[in-house]
């Protein structure tokens, strides 16, 4: 389980983010939405340990996790970050071992179970027959489903995800969103998902938090938050809110 | 076919080794080179004897432990700083370890017998000075821009290079010595050069082949490293430290020897694969096995006379190394 508690960030002398608390409890997907700029990203860079934060507190599993050492944090928090350029030439395996780094001695050797553990986070976003590719060669689906392999590989209880589903083709977003609700559902993952989206984020997140220029306005199931009062106010445009016609989920419509 | 890294590149090594042992001003026979390797010299190759133990074996060694420093500090400078044309030379450190040596030696250190290990301490602070320097100059944010790094790294090496012109102008006598000396060529003969530099290259090379794993990650950047589990600023900093001990190493005996630390990491990369557990320990052996060549070519190019071995390298890695940037460019990595 994922506890923020009252995280603030400053970049110099701005606010990004203000007291925002959270919880992700273990099998969770939240799904974190917001315009651009509310800080969607910062709040994961400051969770995962690699922004300093100006107050607050983050806990996995009762540990307070930005006071552990680095390898500590990497055994409890994998991150899936948003769209970055890959080294290219390293091969989709070992990318994804990279992914042990926090249990291996200080020689770096790869062991047996972690090459078993490396090819089950394979198995488990589809990607085994991509092993010995390297990264460069790969589509962009390929390579988010190569990154969420390596994070899987990390073989922790809490999984946070920039934006996964960017320049992915509808085909490909809902592909992952599948597996990672799959991942919090069925191996009772704690996954912290930042989505553009939301009408993905209605039907793949089981609740959703509204984040609005550093503090969040709404948490709740997605018919609780994705209200067109707080859209609207949120994104600064007349949004309406209808039913899915098959599942019944909110479905967003920006108004006029 | 699946390559066998370790063996290619041994084998180049061993033939680099043979190479220059065997080649010389005086010919020596390969029965005659045979045995006095092998312990037992008869009366009539007694002069063949005293070339190889005093000339031709020493030198082999030292220059195989400034090629392997080259090759495999230029490698980790490049996994560090993220870019293909970070090498000792091309980034200022070995004229700042050239200084630091320079220095040391225009205070006649050498000539003492503990001089002699103040040299590669010289040359191992001056490389440290410089190498933080330009990387402070050359980065933005968290990125070091090869342009910004190559520009530091002129600048900062032309400063360093004025100064040392200056000590070694003012010590006269010494000149033509030092002079030699800075374009790759070695002062002090025998076994000691060698012997001294080894624990210090012992050191930094193996601190750098167990750092492997770490520069694997940092290809992925300092965010994703540490989000791995990688503690990304001591890494950094101990492999830094690693890197600039092996170049005061190369540079402390063998003067400044460009480009081996561009191009070895750089074949060994293209051929072998980017993983830096295995690249480390290859660029080194390359460097050693190419550095070893190089020195048998300015051996043999202007008989009797020899070549400075940095004019050798030079030639041959300037267009190498314009053939790395505009890769780099065309593939917009790195």
């Amino acid at each position: 389980m994922l506890r923020i508690e009252n995280l603030s960030v400053f970049y110099g002398p701005r606010p990004v983010l203000h007291g925002v608390t959270l919880e992700v409890a273990s099998g969770e997907v939240l799904g974190l939405i917001g315009p651009n700029g509310a800080g969607k990203s910062t709040l994961i860079r400051a969770v995962s340990g690699v922004i300093p934060v100006a107050g607050g507190r983050v806990r996995a599993n009762g540990d307070d996790l930005l006071a552990l050492p680095v390898l500590q944090r990497a055994r409890r928090v994998a991150v899936v970050p948003q769209a970055v350029t890959l080294p290219p030439a390293f091969t989709v395996w070992e990318t994804v071992l990279l992914g042990r780094t926090p249990y291996l001695n200080f020689l770096g050797q790869i062991s047996r179970r972690d090459e078993d553990i490396g090819r089950a986070a394979l198995a488990r976003v589809d990607a085994l027959d991509l092993a010995e590719r390297r990264v460069g060669e790969l589509s962009g689906g390929e390579q988010q489903r190569v990154l969420l392999a390596r994070a899987l590989a990390q073989s922790t209880p809490i999984l946070l995800m920039d934006e996964p589903t960017v320049h992915l083709d509808l085909h490909y977003q809902i592909g992952l969103l599948e597996q990672i609700r799959s991942l919090a559902h069925g191996d009772g993952l704690a996954v912290l998902l930042a989505l553009h989206d939301l009408n993905l984020a209605a039907r793949y997140a089981d609740r959703l938090a509204l984040l609005v220029e550093g503090r969040i306005e709404a948490v709740g199931w997605p018919r609780q938050v994705l209200t067109p009062d707080l859209l609207s106010a949120a994104y600064q445009l007349p949004v309406e809110v209808i039913a899915h016609p098959l599942s019944d989920a909110p479905l967003v419509l920006p108004g006029r | 076919m699946k390559p066998r890294p370790y063996l290619l590149t041994l084998l180049f090594l061993a033939v680099a080794v043979a190479l220059s042992i065997a080649v010389g001003s005086v010919f020596i026979p390969p029965a005659d080179l045979w045995r006095v390797l092998t312990g037992r010299p008869p009366q009539e190759v007694s002069q063949a004897a005293v070339i190889l133990l005093t000339l031709r074996l020493p030198r082999t060694l030292l220059v195989l432990l400034t090629g392997a420093a080259l090759g495999g500090s230029g490698a980790a400078y490049q996994g560090v700083f993220r870019n293909p044309l970070a090498d000792p030379y091309l980034i200022g450190v070995a004229s700042g370890a050239g200084l630091g040596a320079v220095l040391a030696m225009s205070l006649r250190w050498p000539y003492s017998p503990l001089g002699l290990l103040a040299v590669p301490a010289a040359a191992f602070l001056g490389a440290l000075l410089t190498v933080f320097l330009v990387y402070a100059l050359a980065r933005v944010g968290k990125v070091v821009p090869t342009t910004n790094l190559i520009l530091a790294g002129v600048a900062v090496s032309a400063f360093a290079g004025a100064l040392t012109s200056f000590l070694m102008l003012r010590s006269s006598g010494e000149l033509h010595r030092a002079v030699a000396w800075l374009l790759g060529g070695s002062v002090v003969a025998g076994w000691k050069p060698a012997l001294i530099v080894l624990p210090y290259l012992t050191l930094g090379l193996g601190i750098l082949v167990l750092s492997g794993h770490a520069l694997n990650l940092l290809q992925f950047g300092d965010e994703q490293a540490a989000q791995m589990g990688l503690p990304v600023t001591r890494a950094k900093t101990v492999i830094l430290l690693a890197a600039s001990l092996t170049t005061a190493a190369a540079v402390a005996f063998s003067g400044i020897i460009g480009f081996i630390g561009l191009i070895a990491p750089h074949i060994m990369r293209l051929w072998f694969g980017p993983d830096y557990r295995r690249l480390l320990p290859l660029a080194a052996i390359g460097g050693a096995g190419a550095l070893l060549v190089a020195d048998v070519l300015a051996r043999l190019l202007m008989r009797p006379q020899e070549l400075p071995v940095g004019v050798v390298t030079a030639v041959a890695g300037a267009p190498f190394f314009l053939w790395v940037l505009r890769r780099a460019k065309n593939q917009g990595y790195w």
